[in-house]
């Protein structure tokens, strides 16, 4: 490796100490998810290295254990990403203009290497694409090494794994309380939570997520049109 | 597993990866170099995400029922203890671990 890129990593390696703890953890659940309810290593390989999106692949496990129709887990993939286009908004500025590996860095923006790399200043001396680089294929790399050792140390394991799969609800509280501490506006929080318990009293537990995805939508547009009509009439 | 069910996933794993990469790529395909993002879309960029997880919540309570069996108490007491942990501690793997360990335990050995 030139030196170039060898600063790349040495730069670049201690930002992600954090997610690589996250993603060993969170990956070995997912794995022990997957073997327990009957898919090994290649699904998990084929999870990790081709979807590479956490709350998806815990959705995911459900969706292949029922072997839902594919049309289905399309729409179910785009509903639960959706908050994807709003990181790649964030991200126009500093991901538009690069060139050798721009396209993987897309594909490798989850949550947590968001969170590392909006906030990154690279030092003038390093390239900054290399930085990016590195920190997209070290996280994407622990999550496919926690998967897979979870998947294998899963067929080992004999206690119970009955609650395991509580740890998504849990990563979706944490994900929820942190946004809650740092938002004033607790207006779009409430919203998702209150039209989603309508809708699973109306529609029922299976078939929530659609109307309640439309409903939230159409709430937060009334709003911005109230705001917009808010600030003609002052200005 | 027999082909059909193989094929089946294989399929469900592709629309997962299609609907993901769709979700990543759309804002750079959608906004090049130089274009202008419409304030709606920006207003939705600050607004949906908090929304979504809000959504992400419930979907995973959403089995849980408060009118019989356990009546939903293991589901109260983790997520109860999750959010003040985290509160107090800020500490997303300690919440998250500590939360789902709590919860195995209630399952499994207190509301049986």
């Amino acid at each position: 490796m030139d030196k170039e890129k060898a600063a790349a990593l040495r730069y670049a390696f201690p930002k992600t100490v954090p997610v690589m703890v996250g993603y060993l953890f969170l990956g070995a659940a997912y794995g022990i998810l997957m073997k327990v309810n009957g898919f090994g290593i290649w699904w998990v390989l084929a999870m990790s290295g081709l979807v590479y999106a956490g709350s998806l692949q815990y959705v995911g496990v459900t969706l292949l254990a029922s072997m839902v129709s594919p049309v289905y887990g399309f729409l179910m993939g785009l509903m639960i990403n959706a908050r994807h286009l709003f990181y790649g908004i964030s991200m126009l500025g500093r991901y538009r203009g690069l060139k050798k590996f721009r396209n993987y860095l897309i594909f490798a923006l989850t949550d947590e290497t968001f969170s590392v790399v909006c906030g990154e200043r690279v030092p003038l001396r390093l390239d900054k694409e290399w930085v990016y680089l590195w920190i997209s294929l070290l996280n994407q790399l622990y999550w496919v090494a926690g998967s897979v050792g979870g998947n294998i140390m899963g067929g080992f394991m004999n206690f119970d794994t009955k609650g395991l799969d509580f740890a998504l609800t849990a990563l979706f509280v944490v994900i929820f309380t942190d946004q809650w501490k740092s938002q004033k506006d607790h207006r779009p929080a409430l919203v998702g939570v209150f039209c989603s318990v309508v809708c699973v009293k109306v529609w029922g537990a299976g078939a929530f997520i659609i109307p309640a995805m439309a409903g939230i939508l159409v709430i937060l547009s009334v709003w911005y049109k109230g705001k917009k009509k808010g600030v003609k009439s002052f200005g | 597993m027999d082909e059909a069910l193989i094929l089946r996933g294989g399929l469900i794993v592709a629309a997962l990866a299609a609907a993901t990469m769709l979700t990543r790529f759309l804002p750079f395909i959608l906004f090049p170099q130089g274009k202008k993002i419409p304030d709606y879309v920006e207003y939705l960029g600050k607004t949906l995400p908090y929304a979504t997880i809000g959504l992400l919540v419930v979907y995973c309570l959403k089995d849980v029922d408060v009118w019989s069996g356990s009546h939903g108490l293991p589901e109260i007491i983790a997520v109860a203890v999750i959010v003040v942990l985290h509160w107090w501690k800020g500490n997303s793997l300690l919440s998250i671990g500590a939360g789902t360990v709590l919860y195995m335990a209630l399952v499994q050995a207190v509301f049986v």
